[in-house]
């Protein structure tokens, strides 16, 4: 069995920002037309120089918190010296920790699930590049090549952990984990497209390291992974040497391959940037912040189950699922049932969602609102619809964005409570079924089957109840 | 009456205000000065007199309208080609920014827009700020206009050219390490490199940020107080500015303890140090005590100095690549590394010298051995002068250690350039402010003195500088031109 250590560098944006991390352009860069969200700050024209956002200081050492870092009393920022063309200043303001400490968080721990850990090395924050497009003729030649610099300057998270996982099963938990913390914080909305990358270090063996770049989200970062052993192990298998290399992950092929040598030779001659001096955070910055921090997913979890008793399941899929969480809030806000809406949430309202890949914005798409699911639950504790209707109207309701009550009055799917109209139905369901009648003398499952014919009779309306005693008083007369 | 284009600035505006003669009339004055003395001089690199006769005939509609027109109303100013100017050429006086037009004005300009001074261009410098003669210049070099033989110091040479030849009234010059003293020197005229902070850089393009700031060249020192009361105050745009108090002309001067530098005066030039120590009996005249001193740290200065500029150099100018704004480059094809060293060729060679030695500072193995330690040497530099100052009010010496010298005299062998700079990188490293004023000629070649104060007593040093420039009597205009 082949040992495999895993190590991970992720950068997140901090896409809750209004603005750049050195200027006042705009941090949501998506959608707009090609550098058209510059300014002389993000574009390095001579002269500029970066005035550090706030904000940014206080999400990032938020992150370092939920992750369990240390926060230095004072932080600092320094220049990253290399050329690439969507780099306006051909150096990266970012932060390093070889000459003292100077990025947000470092020495963090974060639970994987109870027993695992993951040691967190350092968490910094950066400027992100703008980006190229190469159009390529069809020799495969680069003819031409556009920049656009409207993401350049949004802040970036990076985030660095130790090699302590073992397989691709702890980085897509870790992943999971990371995503949902980081939504909770209000950071970054993982979903965006571009807003988190990934860059991941596999050994084998004690063997060389083998750094992957360009994993452009979580999702894909299992599958290199994967590929990634598979391939060394293949080496290994052929007695050959693992080299340390950098690769690039290529998510239209999915396979790693080998980076141009060139390209790990930098030396990036890191040094202090001069135009942002020493920011001291202190005691009170970080005492004050840990105050009026969101709430933590697991904070979370145990608030579910000890205030709303819900069980450690149903409290696990909304924890995972914010809006779902969100949601469920939203309408215990206006119905106090957390059991009940708990349970419809968690089974048939999330698997309608799931099935619907347009649904996944709940806030923006969604047609059922916790107005819709309050009300349905108040028609079911108030046995006005059996909870087999509730379902057909939960679908209703989906499709429609009808209140439940004008669901259930045109459908007219009421519970039929009225007991000379439920005989008749049981009375017709002992004709049709005379042998289950038989059984049912002796048999409590055959009980439950005579029940659910009725049910289906009713078209699901029947007060169960009601049929029960009805069944069993008519089966007394036999 | 003095004539119109020898007037000091606030007597330029004072004439205005009063009515004895219009904007117009003063900017044409200077600009016939310009056309007669330019073709000597070459102080600057481009020159906006359309520009500068509507901002008169502006100003001139306001004064008869009874508008406020600002406290530098129709005073004609000079800005080094390295500060940011909106919709003006700004060349740093490089093939790489030659067809450079800023989209914004440097802070500084706004300042000075809003006062009601007038633009008349961009003067000439070594390129990027990187030397002590302007002879690093893309463009020819500027004269010194006290002996068109002799260089005009720099690396802000245009500025202090332009100056002492009245073709402007003040000058804004940059400091990384004496560019604005020792052309101020030079030239015969007053300079001041403020305290590190006082002034906002934001425009100022960067070759060394730690150490640099903007600051006035003037013929008076009370010209030069209006001046950086005008551009000082901490700015928005630039995290490293500070507010600070304005300064004021004195009305009669405590006594001050001034120290004179032991170091500078004993290994600088017999002539200089002449009329160094003949000003420093003039510092007593004014009530002052004076003795001397010794920086122990002294010969720490230059080598610290050269490491950390160029080091910060190496990064600032990484950004010239010539994609976004820059000069006529034909692009070839995308292998990038290629592109970037063809296009980064186009440097001087004296940018090119300090690209190469700042990136080698920096580089893995050699950080620690030379960036990091030149750092630790500043610090200590620091802490000296500070220690220093709790003593002394001021400490004097002469800003240049040498007389102007000729062109072509110190260009093949940059170690010689760098050592006339010893004097004055120290108010930079220590970050802390240094004035240098005419105190003398020997034959016929300026001599300044220098005065440094503790960060933010800028106060100090115009005390003593406004009594000095009572007692020192020096001609104002050369007659060479």
């Amino acid at each position: 069995m082949s040992q495999v250590m895993i190590g991970l560098e992720i950068h997140a944006q901090i896409t809750a920002l209004n603005s750049k991390l050195f200027c006042s352009c705009r941090g949501n860069y998506r959608d707009l037309r090609p550098n058209s969200n510059i300014c002389e700050i993000c574009c390095g024209l001579p002269g500029s120089l970066p005035i550090i956002n706030q904000k940014a200081i206080e999400y990032s050492t938020m992150t370092s918190l939920a992750l369990g870092c240390k926060v230095p009393d004072k932080i600092m920022f320094y220049r990253k010296n290399y050329f690439y063309p969507d780099l306006p200043k051909n150096f990266q303001i970012t932060q390093y920790n070889v000459y003292g400490i100077s990025s947000m968080g470092i020495d963090g721990k974060y639970e994987l699930d109870g027993i695992k850990q993951i040691k967190i090395s350092r968490i910094q924050l950066e400027e992100d590049p703008g980006r190229i497009a190469y159009s390529e003729d069809g020799m495969n030649v680069r003819n031409t090549a556009l920049i656009d610099y409207n993401r350049a300057g949004v802040a970036l998270i990076e985030i660095v952990t130790e090699p302590d996982f073992t397989g691709p099963k702890e980085v897509r938990q870790f992943l999971n984990k990371l995503s949902l913390t980081l939504e909770h914080l209000g950071v970054c909305d993982t979903l965006l497209e571009g807003s988190v990358r990934c860059d991941v270090n596999v050994s084998m063996n004690g063997g060389n390291k083998v750094e992957i770049k360009n994993i452009n989200s979580f999702k894909e970062v299992e599958k290199a992974i994967n590929y990634e052993i598979t391939r060394q192990s293949s080496v290994y298998g052929r007695n050959l040497k693992i080299e340390h290399e950098t690769r690039h992950w290529d998510d239209k092929k999915k396979i790693t391959f080998k980076a141009r040598s060139k390209e790990e030779e930098h030396d990036y001659r890191y040094f202090p940037e001069p135009d942002i001096p020493v920011i001291v955070l202190g005691n009170d910055f970080v005492a004050n912040l840990k105050q009026r921090m969101p709430e933590l997913p697991n904070e979370r979890f145990e608030r579910f189950k000890s205030k709303y008793e819900l069980s450690d399941h149903t409290s696990n899929i909304l924890i995972n699922d914010k809006k779902l969480a969100d949601f469920f809030e939203s309408t215990l806000k206006l119905h106090f049932s957390p059991v009940e809406i708990a349970n419809i949430l968690v089974t048939e309202f999330k698997s309608l969602i799931d099935d619907d890949a347009e649904s996944r914005d709940y806030l923006k798409n969604l047609k059922v609102k916790p107005e819709h699911i309050a009300e349905l639950v108040k028609l079911i504790e108030g046995n006005k619809i059996s909870r087999t209707t509730a379902k057909d109207i939960l679908v209703k309701i989906f499709e429609s964005g009808k209140l439940p009550t004008e669901v259930v009055n045109s459908s007219n799917s009421y519970k039929i409570a009225d007991e000379k109209t439920l005989m008749d139905a049981v009375q017709s369901v002992f004709d049709s079924e005379k042998s289950a009648v038989e059984d049912a003398k002796n048999n409590r499952e055959a009980i439950n089957f005579l029940l659910g014919k009725v049910m289906k009779f009713t078209n699901g309306r029947a007060d169960a109840k009601i049929a029960m005693r009805l069944i069993n008083s008519k089966l007394a007369e036999h | 009456m003095t004539k119109l284009d020898d007037l000091l600035a606030y007597e330029v505006v004072e004439g205005l205000t009063e009515g004895q003669f219009t904007a117009e009339d003063y900017v044409t004055t200077i600009i016939k000065r310009i056309e007669r003395v330019e073709p000597k001089v070459h102080s600057f690199i481009t020159l906006d007199t359309d520009g500068a006769l509507s901002s008169a005939r502006i100003i001139d509609k306001k004064i008869k309208e009874r508008e406020d027109v600002g406290q530098l109303a129709g005073v004609t100013i000079g800005i080094k080609d390295n500060i940011s100017t909106q919709g003006i050429r700004t060349t740093c006086a490089s093939k790489i920014l030659e067809n450079y037009v800023p989209t914004f004005d440097a802070t500084v300009i706004r300042s000075l827009k809003v006062n009601g001074a007038i633009l008349l261009g961009k003067l000439n410098l070594d390129e990027f700020g990187m030397g002590s003669t302007t002879e690093y210049s893309r463009y020819q070099p500027t004269r010194n206009p006290w002996n068109l033989d002799c260089v005009p110091g720099g690396s802000s040479g245009g500025s202090g050219a332009a100056v002492a030849a009245g073709e402007c009234t003040i000058a804004l010059g940059s400091d990384t390490g004496g560019s604005i003293r020792c052309p101020s020197s030079f030239c015969s005229v007053i300079g001041l490199k403020p305290t590190y902070g006082r002034v906002s850089r934001y425009g100022l393009i960067s070759y060394a940020n730690s150490l640099e700031q903007i600051g006035p060249i003037c013929r008076s020192v009370r010209d030069l107080v209006m001046m950086l009361n005008i551009i000082s105050g901490k700015d928005a745009l630039d995290n490293t500015s500070m507010s600070s108090t304005p300064i004021s002309i004195p009305s009669r001067i405590n006594k001050l303890n001034v120290g004179i530098i032991r170091e500078l005066i004993t290994d600088c030039d017999q002539e200089v140090a002449k009329l160094i120590y003949s000003a420093s009996e003039k510092v007593k005249e004014i009530g002052c005590s004076c003795e001397e001193v010794s920086i122990k740290n002294l010969h720490y200065a230059l080598p610290s100095y050269y490491t950390l500029a160029s080091a910060e150099a190496s990064s600032n100018l990484a950004r010239y690549d010539n994609i976004r704004y820059g000069f006529d480059y034909p692009i070839g094809e995308y292998k990038w590394d290629t592109y970037f060293s063809n296009v980064r060729e186009n440097f001087g060679e004296e940018v090119k010298r300090r690209i190469l030695i700042g990136s080698y500072v920096l580089s893995s193995g050699y950080y620690g051995k030379y960036y990091l330690k030149a750092r630790r040497l500043r610090s200590l530099l620091k802490l000296e002068l500070l220690e220093l100052f709790k003593k002394y009010d001021l400490l004097i010496g002469p800003t240049m250690p040498i007389l102007p010298f000729k062109f072509g005299e110190k260009i093949d062998d940059p170690i010689k350039m760098y050592l006339v700079d010893i004097n004055t990188v120290i108010a930079n490293l220590a970050g802390i402010p240094a004035i240098s004023l005419p105190v003398g000629f020997s034959n016929g070649l300026p001599v300044g003195m220098q005065i440094m104060a503790a960060p933010f007593e800028e106060q100090k040093l115009i005390d003593a500088s406004y009594e000095l420039e009572k007692v020192i009597n020096i001609p104002r205009r050369p007659n060479s031109i």
